[in-house]
């Protein structure tokens, strides 16, 4: 069996599974942020007989995409969350980060199946658990039985060797990899990253290989666990789980084989997550917005980059630059390591850990022609303001740096 | 000043900027699609009611809160003729001059009539069910910005290019 | 016959050797100031009106601070517009993510002792902890001055507000003015000037002056001035020589003269949804929250994060209650992180944000909905002003909101 099926045959009770078997499965953990909890409250209230929740203790809420409220009608659903929550005796975290972040930190543990009203929950294979994102009717469904049925998908390996060079990150290789396989290339598939190249990524870069996978049309990534996923649980107070690894004779739709020693920085263009092309390409691009943040990339690894390529720079005055640690704890991090000073110094913007800019509707929004360069998950149409507004991803450095000029740039 | 009579809407003590007009509409591109939501914090349809030549008369303080120039012009474009309060904020008043909104002040006005009363403004007076109520003189230097049609038309004036 | 302060300033703008409270003045603007929401307008009447040069680029300031960070989409419109009039003024003092325009003037040194200031907005006032007159205007007033250098005012009569002694423990500058609007009303000082004395004010830092300077405007007032000492010209980097002139006369006349004693002062709030409908915490204690805001030019600085940091430190906000902190500029929130106030207070749960207007302009950065209940630090809790017209909105000191947003329930500190 390949990683994702062994999750699932374990959150099943069986011995194995293949793909394209149904399976009923017992969900370790529901989360559900502040874009649907509100529709699923009143889902809960309205079309559900004798509304009980299975297991409260599984279920995980949290408010990061709109906080603090722009308007009354956010509020008004966090408002509902919150209620809810309190009458249920619901974990709930509100203004506490990005919700993948806080599931990461707080709650996955390898081995476990968890559901997600949000499409990046796929992050959670970073630990080596089985994070997959899910609708409202869905989330409803788990909630008020405990469990739900998974369609056991086929599973792309990607075998990675090698290390990255210097200026090179794990952002660069994901987009390299949707770029190679197009935005449905992993469709309804699980990415399983391994071999000696993964093994060299740090959590972090984990989290940012399976955290978009989803881009790709994947249920979900996995990197096969080891050591360091050990090493993290008890950095943050939890232990056990299951350590899976894919048996030698896992059954593979394809097997992608990728240096990291080769991969190049890119940016992936408006408006298409598959689009990305080396730097060079779009350099000189004018830009009046960047962002660094969001559960792609916003933890204390790009924190650093940031803060060493600010260092003595000033972000160009024709340049919003707003940074949105991913979590409290980064904040708290990022502040005892001097970088939201010099963020501060260097003259960006400094926000609450939040999804910000990313989810485009509550802070940084863009306006009409507008240019953004962003370290978040997606650049469709419209995803940062209006409609005729243009998004492009890049790393941490890329986004820095361009800041720094005006203009889309990986030098200076 | 020429006289006119109009339909009288009552507005009480303290009508801050605010209610004139929300923050959350500020943003909008014009005035005219503002003045949908002018005094919705307090009487949600009165915008859509307010006709061409009705007359505001309130309580004191009219205007207080920030110096949004919207408010003044929001009552304007929905076409009041004047508003008679007992008293005004400051910025609203200079505000209010500068886009030629007349502003006439009388302590007593407000108690004695009811909305929907028919009043007359002439020169330094109001009459209202019979009844005089003076109002004060305006300073000639803000006479001056009414007659031009309010500051842009006065400015214009002193820059040769109306 | 002798001159308050603010006759005092007009004179010293004019050259006039005497003016007195009604006359009517043209004065000199040494600067004003135009944040994001009104440069549009200001820019199109001012090209309406046919001017094509501001009277000096050197002493126009433009300040984005509602709008930071953007939260619609038609927002950006404004910064277009702005930087668009920047470029073709030649404007050089701009800020566009520094913090809040009423901050920033006297911090940034825009605003000094003795100046004529005029912004486009109404708590403008706040510059006269510096005892600059300052004073809000609106779009089609600046376009104007913009063209001209110059406006017209009726020099305001004067309102002497004495206050000496020790305050106790537990109460603040915002509380003083909290009371002091409770008992002239929100209209009790309309185009008047407020002139602060006495004992307790001197030994007041400069940021708590901008507090009661700020919520001048509440109870109308065209001005609210504080004599400048020596504290203000280190804090304004002027030699104090050049200012110490500034002083009202022994002789001069006012309108009306009110005395506090500080130890009759109580921590008071500002009860939905009038400034003026103030009553002691001590009245309204234990009534549950949903939100505590500090922030916003009234409350936002240093000292306030102090307060709030001491208070909080080592604790933790109740739980289902959200602290929201915005510093009142990046330099403070610089300072507030070295001082590790940044530090304690997200520890203890807030949220910080971005130096901006935030919550307190009611555009972003913490709306509320029908039936929740804010104590907030700012400076008007109309209707509507932080979300819907069912909001309540309780104004209090830094001190209040932060023992309020521990306990879950309105509370003052314990005298």
């Amino acid at each position: 069996m390949t990683l994702g099926e062994k999750i699932i045959a374990r959150a099943a009770g069986v011995q194995s599974v293949k793909p394209g078997e149904i399976h009923t499965i017992d969900v370790d953990y529901l989360m559900s942020n502040d874009g649907t909890t509100h529709l699923t409250i009143d889902m809960f209230h309205n079309q559900v007989k004798k509304p009980r929740i299975a297991d409260p203790k599984k279920l995980v809420f949290i408010i990061d995409h709109n906080i603090p409220a722009e308007n009354p009608k956010t509020a008004a659903a966090h408002k509902k969350m919150r209620e809810f929550a309190k009458e249920h005796d619901i974990d709930f975290y509100e203004g506490e980060g990005v919700c993948h972040q806080i599931m990461v930190e707080k709650y996955v543990k390898p081995g476990q199946f968890i559901m997600g009203a949000d499409s990046h929950t796929c992050s959670y294979g970073a630990l080596g658990a089985f994070g997959t994102g899910i609708g409202c009717t869905d989330f409803l469904y788990a909630m008020v039985t405990g469990k739900s049925w998974v369609l056991v998908p086929e599973t792309l390996r990607f075998e990675l060797t090698g290390k990255f060079r210097e200026g090179v990150y794990p952002r660069d290789l994901i987009l390299t990899i949707i770029r190679d396989i197009g935005a449905n290339g992993a469709n309804y598939k699980v990415m399983e990253f391994g071999g000696e190249g993964a093994h060299n990524l740090s959590i972090n870069d984990r989290f940012v290989l399976c955290n978009l996978a989803v881009e790709a049309g994947a249920k979900t990534g996995i990197v096969e666990p080891d050591e360091k996923v050990t090493a993290y649980l008890k950095e943050h107070g939890r232990e056990g789980g299951d350590l899976f690894l894919p048996d030698a004779d896992a059954v593979y739709e394809k097997v992608y084989h990728y240096d990291l020693s080769q991969i190049e920085p890119v940016v992936a263009k408006p408006d298409f997550v598959d689009t990305a092309v080396p730097v060079a390409e779009v350099e000189g691009v004018e830009i009046q917005e960047a962002f660094l943040g969001s559960c792609n990339n916003g933890r204390i690894d790009e924190l650093r980059v940031a803060a060493e390529i600010l260092k003595g720079h000033k972000v160009s005055e024709h340049v919003r630059f707003l940074i949105a640690p991913a979590s409290r704890d980064v904040y708290l991090q990022a502040i005892d390591e001097g970088l939201v000073k010099t963020f501060m110094e260097a003259g960006a913007m400094m926000m609450n850990p939040n999804c910000s800019v990313c989810w485009g509707s509550c802070q940084g929004v863009i306006g009409e022609g507008e240019t953004l360069i962003s370290t978040g998950t997606r650049n469709f149409k419209g995803r940062a303001g209006h409609k005729d507004s243009k998004v492009y991803l890049a790393n941490a450095a890329v986004v820095t740096k361009s800041a720094i000029a005006g203009h889309i740039t990986n030098s200076l | 000043m020429k006289e006119f009579t109009g339909r009288v809407w009552l507005l009480p003590d303290d009508v801050d900027t605010d209610i004139i007009i929300p923050t959350e509409y500020l943003a909008l591109p014009t005035v005219d699609d503002m003045k949908q939501y002018a005094f919705s914090p307090l009487r949600e349809d009165l915008a859509k009611q307010i006709k061409p030549g009705d007359i505001i008369v309130a309580g004191k303080n009219f205007g207080c809160g920030s110096s949004r120039e919207q408010a003044p012009e929001i009552i304007k474009h929905l076409g009041v003729a004047c508003v008679i309060a007992k008293s005004y904020a400051r910025i609203f008043f200079r505000n209010s001059f500068n886009n030629g909104l007349l502003l006439l002040e009388n302590e007593h006005l407000y108690d004695e009539i009811k909305e929907g009363d028919t009043i007359t403004v002439k020169d330094g007076e109001v009459v209202a069910n019979g009844k005089s109520y003076p109002v004060p003189a305006i300073p000639q230097n803000l006479m001056e910005i009414l007659e031009a049609g309010g500051l842009v038309k006065a400015m214009q004036k002193r820059n040769g290019i109306a | 016959m002798g001159h308050t302060l603010i006759e005092k300033i007009i004179m010293r703008n004019t050259g006039k050797a005497s003016v007195k409270a009604g006359d009517i003045e043209i004065v000199k603007a040494d600067r004003v100031m135009i944040h994001d929401i009104f440069i549009p307008f200001v820019a199109d009447k001012f090209h309406e009106m046919g001017f094509t040069k501001v009277w000096d680029q050197d002493k126009v300031v433009l300040i984005y601070d509602h709008l930071v960070p953007t939260s619609a989409v038609e927002d950006v419109r404004h910064f277009q517009k702005g930087d668009a009039f920047v470029e073709e003024q030649g404007l050089t003092h701009v800020h566009r993510s520094d913090g809040i325009c009423h901050q920033l003037m006297p911090e940034m040194g825009y605003a000094r002792p003795g100046d004529i200031v005029f912004g486009t907005d109404s708590h403008t006032t706040t510059y006269g902890a510096v005892g600059c007159f300052s004073t809000g205007v609106g779009y089609t007033e600046m376009a104007a001055v913009l063209g001209t250098g110059e406006m017209w005012v009726r020099v305001p009569k004067t309102i002497r507000v004495n206050i000496n002694g020790k305050l106790p423990k537990g109460v603040y500058a915002k509380d003083i003015i909290l009371t002091l609007l409770g008992d002239l009303r929100a209209d009790g000082a309309t185009y008047a000037t407020l002139e602060f004395h006495g004992d307790t004010v001197d030994a007041m830092s400069v940021a708590s002056r901008m507090t009661i300077a700020n919520m001048g405007i509440e109870a109308g007032a065209k001005a609210a001035l504080f004599e400048p000492d020596e504290k203000t010209a280190a804090f304004s980097k002027v030699d104090y020589d050049s200012v110490k002139d500034l002083k009202a006369d022994p002789d001069a006349v006012y309108d009306k003269v009110i005395d506090y004693k500080a130890e009759d002062f109580v921590p008071v709030m500002a009860c939905p949804s009038k400034v003026d409908n103030i009553h002691p915490v001590s009245e309204v204690k234990g009534t549950s929250i949903d939100q505590v805001f500090i922030g916003s030019c009234t409350n936002g600085r240093l000292e306030d994060l102090q307060v709030a940091a001491d208070i909080l430190r080592g604790k933790h906000v109740a739980k289902y209650v959200k602290l929201i902190v915005t510093p009142a500029s990046r330099s403070i929130y610089i300072e507030a992180l070295e001082k590790g106030y940044i530090k304690d207070l997200a520890e203890a749960g807030a949220i910080i944000t971005q130096p901006g207007c935030g919550l307190c302009c009611g555009r972003a950065c913490g709306i509320l909905t029908d039936g929740e209940r804010v104590v907030a630090t700012n400076n008007r809790n109309f209707l509507g002003r932080m979300g819907t017209n069912k909001v309540e909105i309780y104004l209090a000191s830094p001190a209040t909101a932060a023992m309020s947003a521990l306990t879950g329930t309105i509370a003052a500190v314990e005298a």
